[in-house]
């Protein structure tokens, strides 16, 4: 009978409004051509203004649309909604774990913490060269698969570590950074990063879930990163207490 | 959100106040961050959501590594003449002198740029580059981390930043500037956008570095986010702007989406088809053909489609034809532009050629800034520094692009002028300059857009009134313009004056409230488009990116200048060019062919 509608189920939230959230219905006549799930909301946004979701570059470099898209995280602007639709219906709510502050935008403040907390920026305070340091080709192609990361925080929100622990896991997205540096030929504080990492929580709380894999829209491997971490540790061993079971 | 007046709203004080937290911005902000100077960094999105990450292709500047004898020199001499001679020689002197030094601090901080063999930072060609002032073939002088250079630096920014311990205001969108009786800028009305918080924050120095405004097209490479609001901030205050008529069409958007294709694709050796499989800028530009520049790359894209040989069922876009490079080049040195061509041009460029048009892509025009990054007014044919009033990237008109960009030339000037700001004020506020106090009745002015938008109990729909006026600039002010079509577009532009200054806000709530956002970028984007249109009215010749079929031709007699748009009295005057550079003679206009 709706063969040519589309179900919206929207998380609505307004703190002004709203004492607790629901999930509001929406239909629209079915897009003639597939179109990415942001297109979706800019439609739904033009006939109700109150909708809120963050959104800059809409081609998946900016990172600002992290959103749970029929149960899964992921970018609404690289998403095509035929690759989501489930019975015509798609279901849209904010990154899980993290506070609401209205509809589908979240407060990333503990994410962010997380990443600032890993020291994200070249440590090297010996005397600059006049030109460039230099890296070789292998050295730098250490980095690909790390500093691609857009900081969405679809992985660090899909991982049931980070819901448990937000304020002492670090976190993949912040792991696969404190990463990013550890392998840098030119950073020079591998060292002071391992032994800030080496508590219970920082790294250990990863259980190898691979949450963090499946939903990367940039197609990145924190887990990866995470075991490079844990076998530096391993190597630097003295001043590591390996809580975790596994 | 109420009724706002100055006695209920709180004044949060800095030395300097930077709007905008892109490339120019968080260069600024490092600068004085370092320098010890109370400075925020006021960005309506998290800073690594700005324009600057969808950069592609790389950062241009004569750091002698692919050729170790080239020169900066060679570099300025391309600059000029992509410019269509209206560019500032001072300024493009300033920005090749100094690139180098820029490019190898942001190596520093640890850009991660793509390496050679010898551990050097990779360069790529890339179009309008030339050896030995033309005379000797083309130059690789693009340095790229892989085909994400954007991304790479705007990230090793905010890092640094984080580092430097500088303040961010992280979504909080400034509203407009505060002025004082003697017309001296002491900072901004603004906004969280998270709680509906208004505040005046106040500033010795106020920087403009809120980026571009493509989002006056219908169709552009650029972020959503992309509504010039420093610009028009400075319009609304009655400043300036500077050859706002000269918008960039990037050759290769992604037909459909708009997505930017770097020009790094061609610079690695792929090239333009037209439906015959003809590689067509042979014609056009016999020397270096699809590495012309872009603004003659784009006129001949939309001829070619125009005389019936572009591609596709409707003939109309263009083939960029990738697959002869192989899998291995396309997935080491262009692996971004795979992933968007797979996702929104449902292409695989490794056995396809990408569907792509000529989108709006940049705007070489702005507020007019002087290589300190202060911004000036014209009176009686002068200069006239504006106190307190910085600019910088691509919301400044320094004017280092003149007429049509160099590919890669933005990425450095986002460097080399965000740095040159940041030292400046620096300086000057170390030095004792500053700026006097605003009164009540000053701050309570810049108070009453947001306060008539907030009483809005009727009047129009934002995204109805967007959607008018980008049509009317797409249809009327695009790749080729005619003065009979300009005066339409003008008419039509005049009626949507109207509605642009009475939207009818419905939701009223104090929390991400991003349809009040949304409204206020529209005003911002309709001062960019009026100042667009009536400066592109006005010159009467082509040149760079204005191409005018009633005006065919360069007119340097009458129009080798800037225009300069009086927003108080809607008209536009002539400034002109600086041909003083210090170092070098001055590169005298010749005809440009590529």
């Amino acid at each position: 009978m709706f063969g040519n509608q589309l179900n919206i189920s929207l998380y609505r939230y307004n703190p002004e409004e709203d004492k607790f959230p629901y999930m509001k219905k929406y239909k629209i006549d079915k897009p003639k051509k597939d179109i990415m799930v942001l297109d979706l909301l800019n439609l739904l946004k033009e006939e109700d203004q109150s909708i809120s979701y963050r959104r800059s570059c809409r081609e998946g470099v900016c990172g600002s649309d992290g959103m749970n898209i029929n149960g899964k995280n992921g970018l609404a602007c690289i998403t095509p909604i035929s690759s989501v639709i489930k019975k015509n219906k798609i279901e849209l709510r904010p990154l899980p774990g993290l506070p609401v502050i209205r509809d589908l935008v979240v407060d990333m403040t503990e994410f962010y913490n997380q990443y600032e907390k890993i020291k994200p920026f070249l440590q090297n305070e010996t005397t600059a060269p006049e030109q460039e340091r230099l890296q070789s080709p292998e050295e730098r192609d250490k980095l690909d698969g790390l500093y691609e990361c857009i900081l969405c925080a679809c992985c660090s929100t899909s991982c049931p570590s980070f819901w448990w622990n937000p304020d002492k896991f670090v976190g993949p997205a912040a792991l696969l950074q404190a990463y990013r540096f550890l392998a840098d030929s030119r950073d020079l504080k591998t060292q002071e990063r391992l032994e800030s990492l080496s508590d219970p929580f920082s790294v250990y709380r990863c259980h190898g879930i691979m949450n963090c894999v499946n939903v990367c829209p940039k197609g990145l491997n924190p887990n990866k990163a995470i075991g490079e971490i844990k076998s530096m540790l391993h190597k630097n061993k003295k001043d590591i207490i390996v809580t975790d079971g596994v | 959100m109420n009724n706002i007046f100055t006695n209920n709203i709180k004044t949060i004080e800095f030395d300097s106040l930077i709007i905008g937290g892109g490339g120019s911005g968080m260069r600024a902000s490092l600068e004085l961050a370092k320098s010890g100077l109370n400075t925020a960094v006021v960005s309506k999105v998290f800073p690594t959501r700005s324009h600057t990450v969808s950069a592609q292709g790389g950062i241009t500047c004569a750091i002698a590594s692919a050729d170790p004898n080239d020169d900066w020199r060679w570099h300025m001499y391309d600059t000029v003449k992509g410019a269509d001679f209206i560019g500032d020689q001072d300024a493009i002197e300033y920005l090749c002198s100094e690139g180098p030094k820029a490019v190898f601090e942001l190596e520093h901080m640890g850009l991660p740029f793509s390496r050679f063999e010898n551990g050097r930072i990779y360069q790529r060609p890339f179009g309008g580059q030339s050896k030995d002032f033309g005379k000797g073939g083309q130059a690789a002088r693009t340095c790229a981390a892989a085909d994400r250079t954007g991304h790479a630096l705007l990230h090793t920014l905010y890092q640094n930043n984080v580092k430097e311990g500088t303040n961010f205001l992280n979504e909080w969108f400034a509203v407009d500037l505060v002025k004082n009786s003697k017309d001296e800028v002491t900072g901004v009305i603004a906004f969280s956008i998270e709680s509906g918080e208004v505040a005046y924050l106040k500033a010795q120095a106020t920087v403009l570095a809120t980026g571009g405004a493509g989002r006056i097209y219908a169709s552009t490479t650029n972020a959503l986010i992309n509504t010039g609001d420093g610009l028009a901030m400075a319009l609304r205050a009655g400043f300036p702007a500077q050859d706002m008529e000269m918008w960039q069409f990037h050759p290769t958007g992604i037909y459909g989406a708009g997505s930017l294709v770097t020009e790094g694709c061609r610079g690695e050796g792929g090239y333009l088809i037209n439906k015959d499989g003809e590689r067509f800028m042979e014609r056009y530009a016999p020397n270096v053909k699809d590495l012309a520049g872009r603004d003659v790359v784009a006129r001949s894209m939309v001829l070619e489609i125009l005389e019936g040989r572009g591609c596709g069922e409707n003939n109309d876009h263009i083939f960029l034809k990738l697959d002869h490079l192989g899998s291995e080049v396309l997935n080491s040195k262009l692996p971004g532009i795979c992933e968007l061509s797979r996702t929104f041009a449902h292409v695989d460029p490794v056995y396809e050629p990408i569907p792509v048009v000529p989108t709006c892509h940049y705007m070489m025009g702005g507020t007019p800034t002087n290589v300190s990054g202060q911004a000036f007014t014209r009176t009686n044919n002068e200069d006239h520094l504006i106190n307190g009033l910085f600019s910088a990237g691509e919301a400044a008109c320094v004017s280092v692009h003149g007429a049509n960009r160099l590919g890669g030339n933005s990425l450095l000037d986002l460097v080399v002028f965000g740095r040159a700001t940041g030292m400046h004020i620096q300086s000057e506020l170390k030095s004792g300059g500053g700026v006097s106090s605003a009164s009540k009745s000053d701050i309570d002015q810049s108070l009453e857009r947001l306060n008539k938008l907030n009483e809005s109990t009727n009047g129009f729909d934002t995204a109805e009134v967007k959607k008018e006026l980008q049509e009317c600039m797409q249809n009327y002010f695009g790749v080729f313009r005619r003065g009979d079509f300009m005066k339409k577009g003008l008419d039509q532009l005049s009626a949507l004056k109207e509605k642009v200054y009475n939207l009818h806000l419905k939701d009223k709530s104090d929390a991400f409230n991003t349809s009040r956002v949304e409204a206020i970028e529209l005003q911002n984007l309709f001062e960019v488009a009026e100042s667009t249109a009536i400066s592109a009215y006005q010159r009467t010749e082509s040149r760079g990116a204005h191409a005018r079929d009633d005006f065919p031709d360069r007119d340097d007699e009458n129009w080798l200048c800037h225009t300069i748009y009086d927003p108080q009295n809607k008209i536009v005057s002539k400034r002109e060019v600086n041909f003083k550079p210090e170092k070098v003679e001055a590169f005298p206009p010749i005809v440009r062919t590529y």
